[in-house]
């Protein structure tokens, strides 16, 4: 699943926040934090190569 | 009153006055003219001024109960139609232009227009601040509304792709000025409603005159971005510029380039966020870590298996402890056992009957059966006498009987 920005950054907290209770093993801990590394630098690529697209209405279909 | 006879001044002004308020056409009359010289009274309430054109000037006043129902605020130079009738003061001997209602002329009168507008949708409830759509924090689409060839589209491309390039723009290019705009853009913001292309719509449109910026009071338009389900920010003209559609849109910035900062949030910030949530993510998984290698530690501190060699020592100790123990108990059955059989062997030795021999009797036995009575035994039989230290062979010599 392709998460976008807003997504994965929502994902992000949502890791950090269970990672903060600490109650999970240490395995589970470190599978999320593998997750939200990934994430975490994904969102960073998506920041940092964004290139800011101009579409006229006229190009656009009924379906959006 | 007869004229050809001497009358007095006041009686000049009374005659004066009552021909002028006499004239139907000076009962009800509008006048076109520029203020001058306007003084309110401030305690009255009465407004004084002088209207004039190019080669006349005319006294007026406006009394306080006509004053208080005038929309704008009247001022020096501004052109105005004025209703009201003409009278004569009679201390000064001056006619005066005793005004009813006015109205300012040309722009004024879109002033009056637009005050007028804002009013009836205010009532309508169209400006409501709980109708106000709360702007998306993080728009996908950016649908811009705007002159293609204006420097406010120029400014919000900009903006936008400095702060937020992850978005897309959606551009509609309108004419931002002149008659029927107001409805052009309009049919734009149904457009964007109707093909669900943008999360927010940005009205923009440079700096002008009142007059330039007029279409954007369009009652059509108010109403379009009012029923429009996508939040609309309006960056129409400066600062200091207001059109309905500042009052009607969900949010109203300054200037395009301002609404273009409140369309999109700024890229650094989401780049110190992401920072900040990186770190609290390091964070959390070192003291994880930290925690259990702690928890392992107290473990491996505990006893065994720290010294391995410590558990085999008390084990040992365990079994040599058990041992003592099974000594000290069979030694105790033991001698429980060994006293209780002495105590059998005193019983036994009292009833041994060598013991009896060794207090000075003797058993006779004859062919080795015991004799206990006489008439077992007849004279000249070989016996045996035991003692405890021997026997003795012996005859019977003699026998008597006991009971004879």
């Amino acid at each position: 699943m392709k998460m976008n920005y807003e997504e994965s950054v929502k994902r992000l907290e949502e890791i950090v926040s269970r990672l903060e209770e600490g109650n999970l093993s240490l395995e589970d801990s470190l599978k999320l934090y593998e997750e939200g590394a990934l994430l975490s630098d994904k969102c960073r690529k998506m920041l940092s190569e964004a290139k800011l697209k101009i579409t006229n209405i006229n190009e656009v279909t009924e379906n959006g | 009153m007869n004229l050809r006879s001497i009358i007095s001044v006041s009686q000049l002004n009374m005659y004066v006055r009552s021909l002028l308020e006499g004239d139907e056409n000076l009962n009800n009359v509008f006048v076109r003219g520029e203020i001058s010289n306007f003084s309110p009274n401030a305690r009255s309430g009465h407004l004084y001024m002088t209207l004039k054109d190019g080669n006349s000037s005319v006294k007026a006043v406006m009394f306080a109960g006509n004053a208080s129902k005038i929309k704008f605020r009247i001022e020096n130079g501004m052109s105005v139609i004025a209703r009201g009738r003409v009278s004569l003061y009679e201390r000064d001997g001056a006619y005066q232009f005793y005004i009813d209602d006015i109205q300012p002329e040309g722009i004024g009168s879109l002033a009056v227009a637009f005050e007028q507008l804002k009013e009836r949708l205010s009532k309508e409830g169209l400006f409501d601040s709980v109708k106000k759509k709360p702007i998306p924090p993080f728009p996908k689409r950016i649908g811009v509304i705007s002159s293609p060839n204006g420097a406010a589209v120029q400014d919000v491309v900009n903006i936008i792709s400095r702060r937020f390039p992850l978005a897309e723009i959606i551009f509609a290019g309108v004419p931002v000025q002149g008659d029927g705009t107001g409805e052009i853009i309009a049919h734009a913001v149904s457009d964007f409603n109707y093909l669900k292309c943008a999360d927010v719509i940005i009205i923009a449109r440079g700096g002008g005159s009142a007059e330039d910026l007029w279409e954007f009071n369009s009652e059509t338009l108010a109403r379009a971005i009012y029923n429009s389900e996508i939040p609309i920010i309006s960056g129409v003209g400066h600062e200091t510029d207001f059109t309905i559609c500042d009052f009607v849109s969900d949010l109203r910035a300054p200037t395009p380039s301002a609404a273009a900062e409140l369309a999109v949030p700024d890229i650094n910030e989401l780049t110190a966020y992401l920072n900040l949530i990186n770190s609290k993510m390091n964070k959390a998984i070192n003291s994880k870590i930290l925690f259990e290698e702690m928890r392992l530690d107290k473990l491996s501190d505990s006893g065994y298996l720290r010294k391995p060699a410590d558990f085999i020592d008390d084990c040992e100790k365990k079994i040599s402890d058990l041992n003592k123990s099974l000594n000290i108990a069979v030694k105790a059955i033991y001698e429980n056992q060994y006293n209780r059989a002495f105590v059998l062997l005193s019983k036994l030795d009292a009833l041994n009957p060598l013991r009896i021999l060794s207090r000075g009797y003797s058993v006779v036995k004859l062919n080795e059966s015991v004799v206990s009575s006489v008439s077992q035994l007849k004279v000249n039989d070989r016996i045996e006498l035991c003692f405890t230290d021997g026997k003795v062979s012996a005859t019977v010599t003699k026998i008597t009987d006991k009971v004879k």
